[in-house]
């Protein structure tokens, strides 16, 4: 338990050592206030899409019992980047489907959610899984959506698609900071929810006839953690764009770190080594090497090289 | 499409589509009305553009035979193998490495960075010991995501990003005559894969079989693989990417028509132009007077078709 503890407060550490960095480094005293307006809301952002992204896949690899599929993987995030063009498509850039922030992101995170419910009932069949089956889903579907929606992109009127490009294509060099106070609060919402009832997702991991047999009502539950994870997921895209290979870094960092089963010691580990991940990358990338943008490409390089290796240690078996 | 779709019939139907893609186009060209002008649009944009498409669709297709034969997988092709991702990464490699590069400086770095990158996927696929039909394209676009991002990150380096995100969508909207005949370096190449099609078939079967059947399996794979690349090369550096046309079109006709390659070579390569020419006639009408670029129409009606195929081997 110690050593648990340990862990944790040094990865704490190690997080505000990176969030302090990234804020005060290189500061202009002449132009303090417009530096903490540039960085703090980026902070902010990135420190948000971080623990989105670690949660929804510490919760989807539970549900489903796997250590290699994350919701990235499985094309979720390409789903949502879909659902904005579709609803650009839709609606138009003056309706007030977009122009209202908050609406656009309520009608956008409604929409992922039934698509994805939809993706799920297709793929997700009662926990048994082939898992390369569902991977190589996954890819294709990803693929599909991103295909779609530059598809769309392509059809739409030109001028409107320059006032919308960057809302639908976010990234780390374009990150989304208007949303900001809306989907911090769903987020804090949706990790009091998720706090409350932690001790079952340690059950529901253990297998759907294990679950039942313990009083755990699975089919309802694994439904909720699922919409969780949907909406997670819009987060995390609305706010940096996708980031397909950061999930599966954190987890297996998380459970090579701790060792254990307990979800109320995964999650904060996960969380803490998401952020230390962007915040520090960030920082590394951004001030000390000076290449801002390429966060997601070396974390997409270095996730898939490890992908590899683990899918080639699960090929030997 | 009925099981019993002759290789006649669907050359009458390759025909048909071609004579119906020189006459889509922005400018109104009837064929009962050919004066001189007409008559240039067709010879500088219209007939290059017929020709790179059935290039492409032929050798794309072809080279999705083969790399399925050496790969012993139906769901191997140059884009679920590493190879177009490489090609991809060559020809930013060029840019970056030689000032004002020549097309064929390009296609020679393209090449050899084809190549390495399918004999990488053919040595991880030595490693493995399970050769599940979902596992190793898994493994292979894996692959071409690790390649995919290295030249991200080059191109973002070196200021390139936007540019190969534009250069490399496939689209033939920028074919004109001048800029195409690069693409008839592919007919040697398929005429070889014609030659050798018996020793693909057999290949097909396996390393163990094929060497017992007296076949020298490591020089066939390696020539397959060199024709795979140049291929790809070619229609990379002239196209751009064209997803999916080289896993799905084989599939098709393997449900079709079964495995004898020798017998189903010209099938599939008329299906994969027809397809690709059906795909450029959507993507030129669908927006008019305006076009979508050829990669994205294929991309979708590709990839849902790769997801059935998925889907029915899993039944």
């Amino acid at each position: 338990m110690d050593n648990k503890k340990r862990t944790i407060i040094l990865l704490s550490l190690l997080a505000l050592i990176s969030i302090a960095l990234y804020v005060f480094w290189g500061l202009n005293p002449k132009i303090l206030r417009y530096s903490f307006y540039i960085r703090v809301p980026r902070l902010i952002a990135i420190v948000i899409a971080g623990s989105a992204i670690a949660l929804s896949s510490m919760l989807f690899q539970g549900v489903t019992q796997n250590r290699i599929i994350t919701p990235s993987i499985m094309g979720l995030d390409a789903l949502y980047s879909l659902v904005q063009t579709v609803v650009v498509f839709l609606f138009g850039s003056t309706s007030i489907v977009f122009t209202s922030k908050p609406v656009n992101f309520v009608v956008n995170c409604s929409l992922m959610l039934i698509l994805a419910m939809i993706l799920f009932k297709l793929v997700l069949k009662d926990g048994k899984n082939n898992i390369f089956f569902l991977l190589l889903v996954g890819t294709v579907i990803g693929t599909l959506f991103r295909s779609i929606s530059s598809f769309m992109q392509v059809i739409i009127d030109p001028n409107e698609y320059d006032a919308l490009y960057a809302k639908i294509n976010a990234s780390f060099n374009l990150i989304n900071k208007d949303i900001l106070l809306i989907v911090l609060a769903v987020v804090l919402i949706i990790f009091a929810l998720v706090y409350e009832e932690i001790s079952k997702i340690e059950v529901i991991s253990l297998g759907r006839d294990t679950a039942i047999n313990l009083g755990v009502n699975y089919d309802k539950f694994t439904k909720k953690m699922l919409t969780f994870v949907s909406i997670l997921v819009s987060v995390a895209t609305a706010l940096v764009g996708p980031i397909t290979f950061l999930g599966i870094l954190v987890v297996n960092l998380t459970h090579e770190l701790t060792k254990s089963y307990k979800y109320n010691l995964l999650i904060p580990v996960s969380i803490l080594i998401s952020i230390i991940a962007l915040v520090g990358g960030q920082f590394i990338l951004e001030r000390l090497l000076n290449f801002g943008g390429t966060i997601s490409i070396i974390i997409n390089f270095v996730g898939g090289l490890y992908f590899i290796r683990l899918l080639l240690k699960e090929g030997k078996v | 499409m009925s099981k019993n779709l002759s290789t006649k019939l669907l050359f009458i139907i390759t025909v048909i589509l071609s004579i119906v893609s020189l006459f889509v186009g922005v400018s109104d060209i009837s064929i009962f009305n050919i004066g001189k002008e007409e008559l240039d649009i067709i010879l500088i944009s219209r007939v290059p553009r017929l020709i790179s498409i059935l290039f492409a669709g032929i050798g794309m297709s072809i080279s999705g035979i083969i790399m399925q034969q050496i790969g012993n997988n139906k769901f191997v092709s140059p884009s679920t193998a590493g190879t177009i991702d490489s090609a991809k990464l060559g020809v930013l490699m060029a840019l970056v490495l030689i000032p004002k590069p020549s097309t064929s400086q390009k296609i020679v770095i393209s090449f050899i960075f084809a190549v390495l990158g399918t004999f990488i996927f053919m040595r991880i696929l030595k490693m493995l010991k399970v050769k599940d039909i979902i596992f190793i394209p898994l493994v292979g676009i894996m692959l071409g995501n690790v390649v995919g991002s290295i030249a991200d990150f080059i191109a973002y380096k070196n200021d390139l990003s936007q540019n190969m995100g534009s250069f490399l969508r496939g689209s033939f909207t920028t074919i004109i005559k001048g800029n195409y005949e690069m693409l008839y370096l592919t007919i040697p190449l398929l005429v070889a894969a014609f030659l050798y099609a018996n020793k693909f078939n057999l290949i097909g079967m396996g390393e163990d079989i094929s060497v017992g059947l007296g076949l020298n399996y490591k020089l066939v794979s390696n020539i397959g693989v060199i024709i795979v690349s140049l291929i790809s090369a070619l229609v990379v550096i002239v196209i751009g990417n064209i997803p999916f046309l080289g896993l799905v079109i084989p599939n098709i006709v393997s449900i079709m028509k079964g495995d004898n390659l020798q017998k189903n070579m010209p099938f599939i390569a008329m299906l994969g132009a027809s397809f690709l020419l059906v795909c450029d006639i959507i993507s030129r009408i669908i927006i008019f007077p305006y076009e979508i670029p050829i990669e994205m129409t294929v991309g979708v009606i590709g990839g849902a078709i790769f997801l059935y195929l998925i889907f029915r081997r899993n039944k």
